[in-house]
């Protein structure tokens, strides 16, 4: 794997503090919906702020905005991160 | 002529309201506050005009309860009407989301661009003129919650015209993105200390021990000032001022026969006793304003801090792992915290949960195991007399009843639980006079509510007393108060005026000279039994009547067990 290659992965397995950008949504209409009406869909650039434990939500930040969302939801979107960010 | 304020949930409509019309609603930092509409009229140059707090909406496609009745009331409107669609200036790109859709309906319209002196914190520059000539209406950048602006915005509302954008609907984002890009600049800057909190209060780490340090401090707090106003005011007021007054009504009414019982209630060794002469001016009085009020004011005061900082939206991530557990998700803990002030606005906001199963479970479980303010109030003051412990074994078994039920309704009631999916604000520092406001609205809505039940409520319980019929409903109880429960025939009569108010039932415990081992046992079954008739009525209107029978019938029977329970185990 070179430093450079961007790596796909999802938002669960982000680390905390981390940066990438959304590259797929994998939801019914329902779910699509309601992270579009946030601000959040594919292409966006995103921060992962924090996980709680036990499967708890995630938490990002796309521009101003901070939302919670649940293990699930989060596990749903993809996310394209840098290669030198070793997850 | 109707005026809908629109918008996102929590960019502060309901300050805007409270602005422009004078009149009072609960604003607070996080979304879904307003889960009804409110209405308010305002004077617009000669005319007056309604205005309407409409809930927040993210869209205009629906997807909970609070935001179906935004959409709907949208659809209500006539001719002449006008949208002012407030939008949160930090938040550019996300809020012209609603506005571009509200524009498409040709509607005049007016955008309000609150906070827009957290933009200057933020290093957001927005150029508002030229954001007007885009979207071809009035755009006026507001502070509401300090006012600045807001005279400006109501002139501007006759301006307000139906916007000429025209846009295809799977465009909306690539348009709002170019819109975003033309009229805002960000300069970069360090992050403030308020952010670094609101990002080390939803890490796990460092989140759990200040949740659980919040929480703390928070009953402290509230016990503080809630004893010491009983201490240093209530009582003396009572004691000392309007004592003597009542003893020469006493004397004047001849100190007994059936009125002055009713009025001034039954003197104690020749005394007035507030607890237990059960009169209308002495009991009557000294139930809501003297023994109950403090609490309420101290317990709102500290809610509505934490509300309007932004704290409850952080709690709800923290707790989410646990209301999984019982079939809810976090954001279920705002009816929670509401209702241990009064189950009334608990069960109302119980419409922020999506779906029918998670209104039920926690609309249920609050009328049971969240006990409320007034209760609270008399039953710390009666049963703290014997030690704290006792206490928490009353908040204990309650918790245990809450979590409970909770986890066997998850087991029990098809469906799922949905996940959480929750903005969360910026912390912001409360803004004194608007929190004093709150707080005011609150306490003004609880003597409103309180004060004419306590006395309906007082003048049952001299009614029941007189035609003798306690002891009748006593002895048909008898097996089971007195064998489940192990309560003293006469403890009916606190089950019977329990559903009008919680805090009376509690008083008529006192002159019934009860062990504690009694009084723990009849406070967690007063809690539990059935909902006080304010909030009987509501939730039968947020259930339905089916549900709210299946809802009662749980109540009922799990108060006994529970109270039977405890009779076996407690020494």
């Amino acid at each position: 794997m070179t430093e450079t290659k961007a790596i796909r992965v999802s938002l669960v397995q982000m680390r905390p503090g981390q940066k990438g950008r959304i590259v797929e949504i994998n939801g019914g209409y329902g779910m699509a919906c309601k992270l579009d009406a946030l601000g959040i869909r594919t292409g966006k650039e995103i921060k992962k702020i924090s996980e709680q434990l036990m499967r708890g939500p995630v938490l990002l930040q796309q521009n101003q905005t901070q939302a919670a969302l649940g293990f699930g939801m989060a596990s749903r979107i993809l996310v394209e991160v840098n290669g030198e960010d070793k997850i | 002529m109707k005026i809908l304020l629109m918008g996102n949930p929590n960019v502060g409509k309901s300050v805007v309201f409270n602005r422009v019309t004078g009149a009072n609603v609960i604003a607070s930092n996080y979304a879904g506050t307003t889960v009804e509409f409110t209405k308010g009229s305002m004077k617009l140059g000669a005319e007056r005009a309604e205005l309407i707090d409409v809930p927040g909406t993210y869209t205009l496609e629906p997807t909970c309860k609070a935001e179906e009745i935004a959409v709907e009331m949208l659809g209500e409107h006539t001719d002449g009407d006008v949208v002012i669609n407030v939008v949160e200036a930090t938040n550019l790109e996300r809020s012209l989301n609603l506005t571009l859709q509200l524009l498409k309906r040709k509607i005049p319209t007016v955008v309000a661009l609150n906070f827009w002196d957290e933009t200057k914190h933020k290093g957001i520059s927005i150029d508002n003129k030229k954001l007007e000539e885009i979207l071809g209406v009035p755009c006026v950048p507001i502070c509401a919650v300090t006012g600045e602006g807001v005279n400006h915005l109501v002139e501007k509302i006759k301006e307000a015209k139906p916007s000429g954008y025209e846009y295809e609907d799977n465009q909306r984002w690539q348009k709002i993105g170019s819109i975003v890009d033309k009229v805002q600049s960000v300069t970069h800057r360090h992050h403030t200390w308020l952010e670094r909190l609101g990002d080390a209060s939803v890490r796990p780490l460092t989140g759990i021990p200040i949740a659980a340090a919040v929480m703390f401090l928070a009953f402290k707090v509230i016990r503080f000032i809630g004893e010491g106003l009983i201490g240093y005011v209530g009582e003396p007021v009572f004691e000392k001022l309007w004592a003597p007054v009542m003893m020469k009504l006493s004397a004047v009414m001849g100190s007994g026969g059936f009125l002055h019982d009713l009025v001034i209630g039954q003197l104690i060794d020749g005394e007035i006793d507030f607890g237990q002469s059960f009169g209308l001016l002495t009991t009557g009085l000294f139930v809501p304003i003297g023994a109950v009020l403090p609490y309420v004011f101290a317990f709102y005061l500290v809610l509505s801090l934490l509300e309007d900082l932004g704290f409850i939206p952080r709690l709800a991530v923290m707790v989410d792992t646990l209301m999984h557990r019982l079939g809810l998700h976090g954001f279920a803990i705002v009816p929670m915290l509401l209702g241990l002030g009064c189950n009334v606005p608990g069960a109302l906001s119980t419409r922020i949960l999506e779906t029918r199963r998670e209104r039920f479970i926690s609309a249920t479980i609050l009328s049971i195991a969240v006990p409320c303010a007034a209760l609270q109030a008399m039953v710390v003051g009666l049963v703290g007399e014997h030690g704290v412990g006792y206490i928490a074994i009353i908040y204990g078994t309650l918790f245990a009843v809450w979590v409970l039920l909770g986890v066997i309704f998850n087991k029990t009631i098809k469906g799922e639980s949905p996940e959480i999916f929750l903005e969360i604000p910026p912390y912001r520092i409360p803004y004194m006079r608007s929190l004093g406001k709150k707080i005011w609205i609150r306490i003004k809505w609880f003597l409103k509510e309180a004060i004419p039940f306590v006395l309906l409520g007082v003048l049952i319980v001299n009614l029941l007393y007189t035609f003798g019929i306690i002891q009748f409903v006593g002895k048909i109880t008898a097996p089971v108060v007195t064998r489940v429960l192990g309560l003293p025939q006469d403890a009916v009569g606190a089950l019977i005026v329990g559903f009008l108010r919680k805090d009376v039932a509690v008083g008529m415990l006192i002159p019934l000279g009860l062990t504690i081992k009694q009084l723990v046992i009849a406070s967690v079954v007063l809690a539990m039994y059935f909902p006080c008739v304010a909030t009987f009525t509501t939730l039968v209107k947020e259930l339905g009547v089916v549900d709210m029978l299946k809802s009662a019938t749980i109540m009922i029977i799990s108060s006994l067990i529970v109270g039977g329970l405890l009779n076996l185990i407690l020494p």
